[in-house]
């Protein structure tokens, strides 16, 4: 599903990524581990499609069927919870929006606050938002870059529960990979 | 059918997180009224009335200015504009959707400043009313897209003006012209600004959030 070969990434002068290849199968689960600077946020935001590589080839399931969860939840603070998955919902065309949000915000622990300001909830709350929001679609691929940000223990046992369950392909990145390496099919380490 | 749903989708939003932010709007009806007053004590007696519009579209492309500075900071800071050009919505959407809420914005502020202007120098015909209008429609939509293309720069609070200054100046010259007298040829060449304008900002801005 992924396929990904001489991959280079410049910002200027500066090298990020040199020479990458790599395959993730359909329903694989890739770990990207690296310390900070290595580049894992630059393959990732590649992998999601949102940044051109500077040179190789990428090939990349279509645009609408990516979910990207980045170190920020993507949730506009202003809007409630419901409102934030009613606009992505339509956005993503999805039917039967209503049930979708939903249990979304039903499993992610989400439902009583689902009309407050996301401004007003704590960091791991809106990374749940920031989960759902990713989930809503149904990708067929999921970037993920620290999705364990700012989880508490449920938040982080909720996230395993996810990530197992699912039969979408992963790529996530994490500094903390403890928390999902049993899930990893492969594993890229970035220097 | 999903185009316009999106956009409606995408504009509702705007006017949401203002209604709830209150940051924008109240900043360009403050900011209009304290221009129109500061230019009624510093022109002198007697100055005729097409220094005085010509004042009014100062206040009017300045105030514009303010609220296009304010139109992306949402996706700017969030980092929202990663998740909006994931959906399969048309680009183009995002760009016009914002269009339309800063317009929104735009028009509130002039439904203040055009009373004002009346009250401070003399009263605002249709000619003026259909000019700005029509000046609204292009500063928005260029406005729009030349202020997202901001966001993806470093220096965005000084990229924004010098880049939208310049191509705001057709605006003043049609939009005095047709205030000040030989109305029915600036209304026309607004009218082109728009169009052309239009059709190029709608056309390009998929290029401009490509790499955001």
């Amino acid at each position: 599903m992924i396929a990904v070969r001489g991959l280079a990434k410049r910002y200027g002068d500066r090298r990020v990524l040199r020479n990458l290849d790599l395959e993730v199968e359909d329903g694989g689960f890739l770990l990207v581990t690296g310390p900070n600077g290595s580049g894992k946020t630059t393959l990732l935001r590649i992998l999601a499609g949102l940044v051109a590589p500077s040179a190789g080839e990428v090939r990349l399931p279509p645009r609408a069927t990516i979910g990207y969860l980045g170190h920020a939840p993507l949730v506009y603070r202003e809007l409630s919870a419901l409102e934030n998955l009613n606009l992505f919902g339509r956005l993503y065309r999805i039917d039967e929006r209503a049930e979708r949000i939903g249990m979304l915000l039903e499993r992610f622990g989400l439902w009583e606050v689902r009309h407050d300001r996301v401004a007003t909830f704590s960091r791991g709350m809106q990374q749940r938002l920031g989960l759902c929001r990713v989930l809503l679609h149904e990708p067929k691929l999921l970037v993920l870059d620290e999705p364990a940000n700012a989880l508490d223990a449920a938040g982080l046992e909720l996230l395993q529960e996810v990530l197992a369950d699912a039969m979408q392909t992963f790529v996530v990145a994490t500094h903390e990979p403890q928390h999902v390496e049993s899930l990893a099919t492969a594993r890229l380490a970035l220097a | 059918m999903s185009y316009a749903s999106d956009v409606s989708a995408l504009a509702r939003k705007d006017l949401l997180l203002e209604l709830r932010a209150k940051e924008t709007l109240p900043a360009m009806l403050i900011f209009v009224v304290a221009t129109l007053t500061i230019f009624h004590f510093a022109l002198p007696h007697g100055t005729g009335k097409v220094a005085a519009l010509g004042l009014l579209w100062v206040a009017l492309v300045f105030t514009a200015l303010l609220g296009l500075t304010r139109a992306f900071v949402a996706e700017r800071e969030q980092g929202l504009f990663d998740a909006l050009v994931l959906t399969p919505c048309d680009r183009s959407a995002i760009w016009l959707g914002k269009a339309i809420a800063v317009f929104a914005f735009l028009v509130a502020a002039e439904v203040v400043a055009l009373p004002a202007f009346s009250i401070f120098f003399s009263g605002v015909g249709g000619r003026t009313v259909a000019a700005v209008a029509l000046a609204d429609v292009g500063i928005c939509t260029v406005g729009t897209l030349l202020g997202a293309m901001a966001v993806a720069g470093r220096a965005r609070e000084l990229l924004l003006p010098l880049l939208f200054l310049p191509l705001a100046v057709p605006i003043v010259v049609g939009g005095v012209g047709a205030s000040a007298g030989a109305g029915a040829r600036y209304l026309l060449f607004l009218a082109l600004y728009d169009a052309i304008f239009g059709v190029l900002s709608w056309a390009v801005f998929e290029y401009v959030v490509a790499e955001v």
